[in-house]
């Protein structure tokens, strides 16, 4: 993992005194609401339903045991006893106060960690593929970069009060799990021809109220160009955004308005004047960042574990759960475990104090110390022995932590909607816990194969439902509670936005819905063929017929 | 007489902001003029008759390519910042120190506060018109909310990792 030097720190401390004076000035009526308001959500901080909400970044995902036990006794200490794992690799507190909130930043800063621009027209959290650095797919680990994007966006001084929110995120592997073509700014990393290592760059991606799929802007960057690429691209968006109307403010509108090509150009004009600056990144930069993220103390071990195969054939549960949750690690003998954060009738992604220092801990005996969180709201333990697993497998049992859904139905991204979010238009969670409780049977779900089913309670798409293979989003008729139902939605390479089924349903009525989608996947679906897959060989017609055909 | 934040010092502002100018047919006020960009662009020759010292102000939405080649005559420019939310002017300011090579006085005016004076300074301003109704004395110290950051910029043209580099060699 990346560790601080001292220069990190004194950047991260004197932060937290800044916004401790801030809040003080804030409570002191010196700054006004609408002053404090980009103040605060600089900080990640939120004012909610019920009490502020605060956002502590991950950069990246990474996160050690020791920061998962601060998490925990901040959760104690200053919340009700849990945190709530985002789809943007943060976490959040539910019900700080605000007073305390420079505290918690405080307790923060003991362990490398921050709020820094989680929230506010600002470069948000950098995020990546949660299997970065162990996947067997993967040209080059993506962290490093993940990590010098982190340092040249913190406080950048130029983009702190850009048009709008600005993301960026960064994918290295050829299953592309960062849902990088919806972001504000996508970065593939490839090799070219002569293996020079760089970046593909898709701009204008996103979700929300207009929804869009990223454009390749340029197709080979080099990787010493990386920053003065994103300060061009950065540069055009912060003059030529749009910021009299906030729901046009993004660079995917931008990008839209001039049209791609137009678009590029400006980039381009701009980063020919900027690109051999000072911010021209030096290899031993590189390598300095890279060097935090080397290889762990592996052992040498055989490829696969007799022991390993044995549990398997002696313990269907056990063989369930490797099939779901385990992924296959690019060092042999080695394997990548997925905790589910997903048992029926637990808000996704919420996890108690106890249950962080439980994972902590197992971090520590098991994974050298460190765990991933993703954007599909669950947690990583990235290097796990294979004759490790049987015994991991039962302690997460012990700790809600193995239920066998990953990639399931029942493993639902889903925001914190109308329980906890005063934007929302309904309900997501009670939503999520349904169709958990329709849908237990755990064959079934292995039957119906991977699924991505999220969840929104508003159209700003937190839980990202126009990438879901099935998108359920929270809409309000004349005061009421709705869903509409989307189909077709992908998040990987071959991103493509869902299709509204037709009119929305009350809440009662959508796990019935989502069962009569299966029914038509499963009676036309080929051996072969991912929800996904069948959606896109017979179009939606099949399935508008199935859900709103007349009960006879 | 206003005063203003220049070069970390409290001093008097001694340039009249003019939002618009008199007709040519009246006279423009006595002393150093502060004036719109786009009317000193076409009527050089009026300021350069006049007696006291002229510069501009930008507003957020001008392009500072306008000035290419001129920046460098001018004593002072001004950025009007007409929201604190309204970034455009921290781009506006490091093109003009960057590109066009000014290095006269850098002013940021209009909502101008002190919880954005740190990243002003890093782009290039080095006078603050704070907003009238706040202390001076207290923004001043918005100066010197980092002893230390990451990237490039006007105040400090190498980015941390190659100071970092240097020390380390
Ligand atoms: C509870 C307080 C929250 C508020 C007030 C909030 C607000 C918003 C708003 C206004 C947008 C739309 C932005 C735009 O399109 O310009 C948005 C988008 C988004 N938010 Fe949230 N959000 C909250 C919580 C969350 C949570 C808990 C997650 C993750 C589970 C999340 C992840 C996202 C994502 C992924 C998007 C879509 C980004 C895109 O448009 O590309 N947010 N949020
Ligand atoms: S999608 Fe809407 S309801 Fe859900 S968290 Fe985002 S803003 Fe709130």
């Amino acid at each position: 993992m990346y560790i601080y030097d001292q220069y990190d720190q004194t950047i991260v401390d004197e932060r937290v005194i800044q916004f401790r004076e801030q809040t003080q000035r804030y409570l002191a009526g010196e700054l006004a609401d609408a002053e404090f308001l980009p103040l605060r959500l600089q900080n990640g901080l939120y004012i909610q339903r019920f009490a502020p909400m605060l956002r502590v970044a991950i950069p990246y995902g990474m996160v050690s045991s020791n920061q998962l036990r601060k998490l925990a006794e901040i959760a104690r200490k200053y919340d009700k006893g849990y945190v709530h794992f985002s789809t943007r690799q943060n976490v959040q507190y539910n019900w700080p106060q605000l007073e305390q909130v420079p505290d918690i930043l405080a307790e923060l800063a003991t362990v490398q960690m921050h709020a820094i621009q989680t929230s506010g027209n600002c470069i948000r959290n950098t995020t990546t593929d949660q299997f970065a650095g162990v996947a067997a797919d993967e040209i080059v680990d993506p962290r490093p970069y993940c990590e010098i994007i982190r340092q040249w966006s913190t406080f950048h001084p130029e983009f702190a009060f850009l048009p709008r929110k600005f993301k960026i995120a960064v994918n290295a592997a050829k299953k592309d799990r960062a849902a990088t073509l919806v972001h504000d700014i996508g970065l593939y990393l490839v090799k070219n021809k002569t293996g020079e290592i760089g970046f593909k760059v898709i701009v204008g991606g996103g979700l929300g109220r207009t929804p869009l799929i990223g454009t390749v802007i340029r197709e080979f960057l080099p990787e010493k160009h990386l920053l003065s690429y994103l300060d061009a691209v950065l540069r055009v968006y912060n003059r030529y955004g749009r910021r009299d109307n906030k729901y046009k403010a993004r660079i995917k509108i931008l990008v839209k308005a001039l049209g791609t090509e137009l678009f590029t150009q400006k980039v381009e004009v701009e980063w020919e004047q900027i690109k051999d600056g000072a911010t021209t990144l030096t290899q031993e930069e590189i390598n300095r960042v890279t060097d935090h993220f080397s290889v762990p103390a592996y052992e040498a071990l055989p490829a696969t574990s007799d022991q390993l195969a044995q549990q398997l054939a002696d313990d269907p549960n056990f063989n369930h759960w490797y099939q779901q949750n385990v992924n296959a690690h690019k060092v042999s003998g080695y394997s990548i475990v997925t905790f589910s954060l997903k048992p029926t009738g637990v808000a996704p992604g919420d996890v108690t104090d106890k249950q962080l220092e439980a994972a902590a801990d197992l971090a520590d005996q098991y994974s050298f110390g460190e765990a991933r969180v993703s954007h599909q709201q669950n947690l990583v333990l990235a290097d796990v022995k294979q004759d490790d697993l049987y015994p991991l497998w039962q302690a997460a049992i012990q700790h809600g932590f193995a239920t066998p859904n990953i990639g399931l139905l029942t493993d639902i991204i889903c925001c914190p909607g109308g329980d906890f979010c005063a934007l929302a238009n309904a309900k997501s969670i009670p939503i999520a816990e349904a169709i958990q409780n329709r849908f237990d049977d755990l064959d079934y779900l292995h039957d119906i194969g991977e699924l991505d089913l999220n969840i929104s309670g508003c159209m700003n798409a937190c839980g990202h439902h126009h990438v879901g293979h099935i998108g359920i989003l929270g809409v309000d008729k004349k005061g009421e509670e709705f869903y509409q139902v989307q189909v077709g939605g992908n998040a990987g390479s071959d991103a493509s936005l869902g299709k509204i089924l037709g009119p929305s349903f009350a809440k009662e009525d959508v796990p019935e819905v989502i069962s009569k989608l299966l029914t038509v996947y499963v009676s036309q679906r080929t051996p072969e063929e991912r929800f996904i897959d069948t959606y896109r060989r017979i179009g939606i017609k099949p399935f508008k017929e199935q859900v709103y055909a007349k009960a006879h | 007489m206003p005063k203003l934040i220049k070069n970390q010092d409290i001093i008097d502002d001694n340039y009249q902001l003019l939002e618009t100018v008199p007709a040519a047919d009246q006279p423009l006020p006595e002393g150093n003029l502060l004036v719109p960009l786009t009317d000193w662009l076409e009527n050089q020759q009026r300021y350069n008759n006049h007696s006291g010292k002229v510069g501009v102000w930008l507003d957020s939405h001008e392009e500072p390519e306008l000035l290419a080649g001129q920046a460098q005559s001018l004593p002072v420019i001004a950025i009007n910042f007409p929201q604190f939310t309204d970034g455009r002017g921290y781009s506006t300011g490091r093109l003009l120190r960057e590109r066009f090579g000014f290095l006269g006085e850098l002013r940021a005016i209009g909502d101008v506060l002190r919880d954005q004076l740190f990243y002003m300074a890093r782009c290039g301003f080095n006078a603050f018109a704070i907003r009238a109704d706040r202390c001076i004395h207290d923004a001043l110290n918005g100066l010197k909310d980092f002893s230390e950051t990451y990237q490039a910029a006007v105040d400090q043209p190498q980015p941390l990792f190659r100071r970092r580099q240097m020390q380390a060699e």
